[in-house]
């Protein structure tokens, strides 16, 4: 364990995680990025801000979430405990709206009445269409053409909340376009438009806002745990597309140091394939969407297409956050294949009636490498970030579960 | 801008606005169509009017460019375009044409490459030096020290929403002129230049500014002749990519000699 986690706190508060961060951005976002840094610290400050933001919470979103041991899975973890925190029991079916709320209450503050966002699995983009209904805010979603077919039944979803989604047709189609044509949409609309980012990367103030915001999540499931097993869990898994899951567990645990972090990655066909999106694991450290951190990017520093079975961890880059706990060795990332994740949620689905999205699925993959790994004296807390309802269309596919007939009729 | 050092282009610009009413600056992308396409076409547009080049390196997230430009360097990309050819075109643009080259790109294709290793090989190719973006002076430290190692021009952006401090940061920092962004938005022609172009160039001047261009949005010969009643130079680009994509290197010249014909009413 490094001697950074005996100080007080090694978190960062950004702009700067170490080398990685920053605001690599046009001129005419810093106004914009100046002033929800500012609105940002004045609301986190505020009593009010906070007790509004609790109560959705709690009347909303249906918080705390809450902690389920899967003993029939564990088993197949070399015996270790693990726990599950069951972000999949959110309202829309995530962690995302975690982060979205927060962002949503901050435009009501600042007064503007337009939303923005980006979508990968389209979790983030629903959440965020469920804000604005709740809110009575107009909303544009930007969502790769790649992802609207693969996650169809968010499209429909987030259309029916009332937003409008816009299938983005540049680069790869996916979620890193998405970002752009956002960030477009940011630069010629700020005046009356907030972008709602969905995750730990980007320029400040996202990476630490996202953070501020998702941090409840490892802050509940910290007491939780103590609470059920007297002790601090021996490992933290969660999923790495941007990081924000990740990030809102690990914070709890950060200043812990006999708390092991692991951060698993998308590897695609597998992390020795071109068609992969593990970031840390492949890429090397560059700048993307307005932030320094590591990025798969060829020799040019073009990015890289990424590839995963997962729309939600199909992204070249990730929060600087963790390429900076990576670097520092306090957090470990590690790759995990669509097969791995798909047997991990087969595998949940049959042993505990768990549906989890195939995001999660590489946690709990991950997991299970992991337990074999620490034995049956270890407990392992995994982030079970989502549900797997979105993806059926995926894994149908994969296991070949759709009634051919039936579909044709 | 207080050292010795001399910019070709800053000297471009203030022998425009004593000849004309200022300066014509051109941006077209580096390999769209193809790379010898678009040497030859920016050679036209300098025989055409243009009086300084800007050459776009493509990039994969060009988030500060509309679907025009977007389209042009994705095909760019898509038929091998590779940073080398940068230098070798602004090289051989030079070798036939004296406009000073700026080459614009984003960050992290120079970061890549190594900040210094960029800055010497575009200073030994006869480039005057980069315009960028997505690169704010509070993020260009390791840049500013290359630029003046290798005696290159920098133009950072500035925007009707920069505060008077960031403006005054950006007249200070940068060579060669600053970059007026005329309107909150993207590259592409616009119908009418934003008014907020007029008020911040009022606001450049009064941080003391006294090499500033403004673009985003310029299309036609009325709009160049109206920017430079109160800038030293316009700057085009969509106009001449759309040109180039739908009538070649033809119709690339024409538009710049239309063009061109803005920046002679006085
Ligand atoms: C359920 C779920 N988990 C994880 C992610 C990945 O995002 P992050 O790494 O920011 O948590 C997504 C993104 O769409 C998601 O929907």
């Amino acid at each position: 364990m490094t001697t950074e986690t005996d100080r007080e706190t090694i978190q960062q508060p950004g702009p700067y995680f170490g080398e990685f961060g920053g605001r690599f951005v046009p001129e005419s976002l810093v106004a914009a990025l100046d002033e929800l840094t500012a609105e940002w610290e004045a609301a986190k400050a505020d009593p009010a801000f906070a007790a509004e933001l609790t109560a959705l919470h709690r009347d909303y979103t249906g918080r705390p979430s809450i902690i389920t041991e899967v003993p029939r899975f564990a088993e197949h973890a070399g015996g270790a405990r693990i726990i599950l925190k069951r972000e999949d029991l959110n309202h829309t079916g995530s962690h995302k709206i975690n982060n979205v709320l927060g962002q949503a209450l901050l435009t009501k503050r600042i007064g503007k009445t337009r939303i923005i966002a980006e979508t990968g699995a389209g979790q983030h983009g629903v959440a965020t269409a469920t804000a604005a209904a709740l809110f009575g805010l107009d909303c544009v979603i930007y969502m790769g053409e790649v992802d609207t077919e693969r996650q169809a039944l968010n499209v429909a979803r987030m259309r029916l909340l009332g937003a409008e989604v816009i299938p983005v047709t540049t680069g790869s189609r996916t979620l890193k376009d998405a970002i752009n044509d956002a960030m477009r949409d940011w630069v010629t609309n700020v005046e009356t438009t907030n972008y709602v980012f969905g995750t730990v990367a980007g320029p400040h103030p996202f990476p630490a806002m996202v953070r501020d915001l998702q941090r409840i999540i490892g802050d509940e499931a910290r007491a939780q745990v103590l609470d059920l097993t007297g002790s601090l869990p021996t490992a933290v898994a969660a999923c790495v597309g941007g990081g924000s899951n990740a990030m809102g567990i690990f914070t709890a645990f950060i200043d812990d140091p006999d708390v092991a972090l692991y951060g698993y990655e998308a590897a695609g066909d597998g992390a020795d394939t071109p068609r992969n999106a593990a970031t840390i694991t492949k890429g090397r450290p560059g700048v993307l969407h307005g932030a320094r951190s590591y990025m798969l990017q060829d020799e040019d520093g073009q990015t890289l297409e990424s590839h995963s079975i997962s729309a939600g961890l199909d992204y070249p880059g990730v929060g600087p956050e963790h390429a900076w706990l990576s670097d520092i060795g306090r957090a470990h990332y590690l790759p995990i294949t669509d097969t791995q994740a798909m047997s991990a949620l087969r595998l949940l689905a049959r042993t505990e009636g768990i549906i989890p999205a195939i995001e999660s699925a590489h946690a709990l993959a991950g997991a299970l490498d992991l337990g074999r790994e620490l034995g049956p004296e270890a407990t392992i807390l995994v982030n079970l970030s989502g549900r797997g309802d979105k993806d059926m269309t995926t894994a149908g596919e994969w296991f070949d579960l759709i009634d051919r007939d039936a579909e044709q009729m | 801008m207080t050292t010795s050092y001399t910019s070709a282009v800053r000297d471009t610009i203030a022998t425009r606005r004593d000849e004309a009413s200022g300066a014509l600056i051109a941006y077209l992308p580096v390999g769209f169509p193809d790379l010898a396409t678009s040497i030859d076409a920016a050679v036209a547009l300098v025989q055409n009017g243009v009086d300084i080049l800007e050459l776009g390196l493509p990039y994969s997230d060009p988030v500060m460019d509309g679907a025009v430009i977007q389209a042009a360097t994705q095909q760019a990309l898509a038929n091998g375009f590779k940073l080398r050819h940068a230098f070798e075109a602004v090289a051989e643009v030079r070798r036939q044409v004296d406009a000073p080259v700026l080459l614009m790109t984003y960050w992290n294709p120079v970061l890549q490459y190594g900040v210094d290793r960029f800055a010497d090989d575009l200073a030994t190719a006869g480039g005057a030096g980069l315009i960028t973006p997505d690169l704010i002076p509070d993020e260009g430290r390791v840049w500013l020290d290359a630029s003046d190692r290798a005696g290159l021009d920098r133009v950072f952006l500035s925007a009707p929403s920069s505060s008077d401090e960031r403006l005054r940061r950006s007249v200070e920092l940068s060579r060669g002129f600053v970059y007026a962004v005329s309107t909150m938005g993207i590259t592409g022609a616009r119908a009418d230049v934003d008014q907020a172009a007029r008020g911040l160039v009022e606001r450049l001047r009064a941080a003391g500014g006294d090499s500033v261009c403004v673009g985003l949005g310029i299309s036609t010969a009325e709009q160049v002749a109206e920017v430079l009643e109160y800038a030293d130079g316009a700057i085009v680009g969509s106009v001449f990519v759309r040109a180039l994509a739908e009538g070649g290197v033809a119709a690339a010249a024409e538009a710049a000699a239309r063009l061109a014909e803005g920046t002679s009413a006085r």
